[in-house]
């Protein structure tokens, strides 16, 4: 998905030239097809978010759309406050790129997993968030928000394996729906997504019903998307690699509560600091539940639960 | 009682940028006594800074984005860039007169939604960096426009400031300009006590930045050194501003207490006395 986005990143320079690339000296290679074609409107700030945001904004004020590019967790939690005091404050056109949310540097260990970006950057009223699950999504979501006036900050997998019968779909406030099964909704963001759909395909071996949501954006958020798809359930599973509170889960508990639905909901997430467990991606998903065995193996338990 | 809002700007001719300080001074007592609130002395001690950069300096042709831009990094001076942008026509007459009233544009720190206030500002240690951005756009744009930062020296003790000094030099930013106020204090004491500043001018000298070191009471060196800078080649320029945090009113200058105190009204009426028989 990652090179899939800074290709498309390319072609949007091409037809805008107010877009510019700031990097934190992350993306060795990857971002090559857009510096080689662009050197004017590249740059390597170096080990530095907060000073990157900081450029951004300044950038952004005088009428450039600005890209800033790093590694999920250091795109977020560092420059935190510089993207709220600029871009948010300021509604101005930054992009913040995170690649690899959750667990896609698994080796790389705990420093390098970003568990909490959907809730820090869906706190800031204005600011879109955008977690495409595919290669394909991903490239048409940089295409659909290239005129978004505020700040963006989009979750960019590694891998982006397409999620079958997503199609490349992307609409901002929109839930994208696989399936029309009764039994369960299974409520999916980012990557993790393909292993939401692959556990409806193994459920309905077993005879269960599921329909797969793919939520791409928050601010907006497809609450009346969700709202009709959770009125029309009476089990829901969320999935997200994120920490349980304040991101997925936490949006489609929000939109039960508020709509007064009577559905239940198991959020699907990582609910403890994964310390001391380095390891490959899918090893790390597998084991906070959030592989499509165990997904499948959860809804399953719920609906057993449920008619005993 | 509320204090009568004198009307200055009748009386001001911008081309005088003493008189201009005199004004921000005043309004700054004024003000800052009428709503009852402090950073006085961060206030006084950027007056002739401001009246520098205001009174000649800024190409401010209408809010175009060929304008220079202003970031006041140390946001919780301003007052006295509201009292500038009010005495030198940006803002309507009496516009200061809702500093810190409910539902007012202008609170302590600034905010961009504000007519002549490019950014919000207040976050110490975030000016820099956008500054940094608005001087690189102008490159990228070819554009002659020029980027003023007036950072406080406690301002230093941010890393961030560090990142962007490094920036700035790499890609040769000469269309920047940091003024520091250096007044040797900072919210709970002497900067030497906190986190000592050292030399800053070498510091700065040793990242890559041309430095000038003037008095920052000395409007007319400000601007003849200002006047004097390249803006197209060479390293972003640092003008190290000694100044007298409070300066203006002899019971403030270079104490602790006037970075956060309200003044009393025995206090005020001692400030507006010393202010008006220095400008007579």
């Amino acid at each position: 998905m990652r090179d899939d986005f800074v290709a498309e990143l390319a072609e949007l320079a091409a037809a805008d030239e107010r877009v510019v690339l700031l990097t934190g000296d992350l993306g060795y290679l990857v971002l090559d097809v857009f510096s080689n074609r662009f050197p004017e409107r590249f740059f390597n700030v170096g080990v530095a978010e907060q000073n990157m945001v900081g450029i951004a904004t300044g950038l952004a004020e005088a009428g450039y759309v600005p890209f800033v590019y790093s590694i999920a967790t250091f795109a977020t939690m560092r420059p935190y406050e510089f993207v709220r005091n600029g871009p948010v404050l300021h509604n101005l056109p930054v992009r913040i790129v995170g690649v690899g949310g959750g667990f896609d540097y698994g080796h790389n260990g705990i420093t390098h997993f970003a568990l909490e970006d959907y809730a820090l950057m869906r706190a800031q009223p204005g600011l879109t968030v955008v977690a495409p699950a595919d290669s394909a999504q991903a490239r048409a979501a940089v295409q659909a928000t290239r005129e978004l006036e505020g700040p963006i900050y989009f979750r960019i997998a590694k891998q982006g394996t397409p999620v079958p019968g997503l199609n490349g779909r992307f609409a901002p406030g929109r839930a994208e729906l696989i399936g029309d099964g009764a039994d369960v909704a299974l409520i999916a963001i980012g990557s993790v997504a393909g292993e939401a759909q692959r556990a409806a395909e193994m459920l309905a071996e077993e005879g269960v019903g599921a329909t797969v949501a793919v939520v791409s954006t928050f601010n907006p958020s497809p609450v009346e998307d969700l709202a009709e798809l959770l009125g029309g359930v009476t089990l829901a599973i969320s999935v997200e690699t994120h920490y349980l509170n304040g991101g997925l889960g936490s949006l489609v508990a929000e939109t039960i509560a508020e709509r007064g639905l009577g559905c239940r909901l198991i959020r699907a997430g990582v609910d403890a600091t994964p310390r001391g467990l380095a390891g490959s991606q899918r090893f790390l998903e597998d084991r906070f539940g959030l592989s499509a065995q165990r997904l499948a193996a959860t809804v399953q338990a719920a609906l057993d639960t449920a008619t005993a | 009682m509320r204090p009568r809002h004198l009307r200055l700007e009748a009386v001001i001719d911008i081309d005088s940028t003493t008189t201009l300080a005199d004004g921000i001074r005043r309004t700054v007592i004024e003000q800052s006594k009428r709503a009852n609130v402090g950073h006085i002395g961060s206030a006084l001690s950027i007056a002739d800074i401001l009246a520098a950069l205001y009174g000649g300096v800024l190409e401010l042709p209408a809010a175009g984005p060929r304008r220079d831009r202003l970031v006041l990094s140390k946001g919780h001076a301003s007052l006295a860039l509201y009292a500038a942008l009010e005495l030198t026509g940006r803002l309507p007459s009496g516009t200061t007169g809702t500093y810190c009233t409910d539902g007012t544009l202008l609170g302590v720190h600034p905010e961009r939604d504000l007519d002549g206030v490019d950014f919000c500002t207040g976050s110490l240690g975030h000016g820099l960096p956008i500054a940094v951005g608005a001087a690189l756009a102008a490159r990228l744009d070819a554009s002659p426009r020029r980027v003023f930062v007036v950072m406080s020296d406690a301002e230093l003790n941010e890393g961030s400031v560090w990142e962007a000094v490094m920036f700035a030099a790499h890609h040769r930013l000469a269309n920047l300009v940091v003024i520091l106020d250096l007044n040797g204090q900072q919210a709970m004491g002497y900067t030497e006590d906190v986190l000592d500043l050292g030399a800053p001018a070498q510091r700065w000298e040793a990242f890559g930045w041309e430095v000038h070191e003037l008095d920052g009471h000395d409007t007319s060196a400000m601007r003849a050194t200002i006047r004097d800078l390249d803006f197209a080649n060479g390293a972003p320029h640092l003008i190290i501003a000694h100044t007298t945090f409070g300066k203006g009113v002899s019971f403030m200058q270079n104490v602790i207490d006037w970075h956060y105190l309200p003044m009393t009204d025995e206090q005020y009426g001692q400030a507006l006395s010393e202010l008006r028989d220095a400008a007579v």
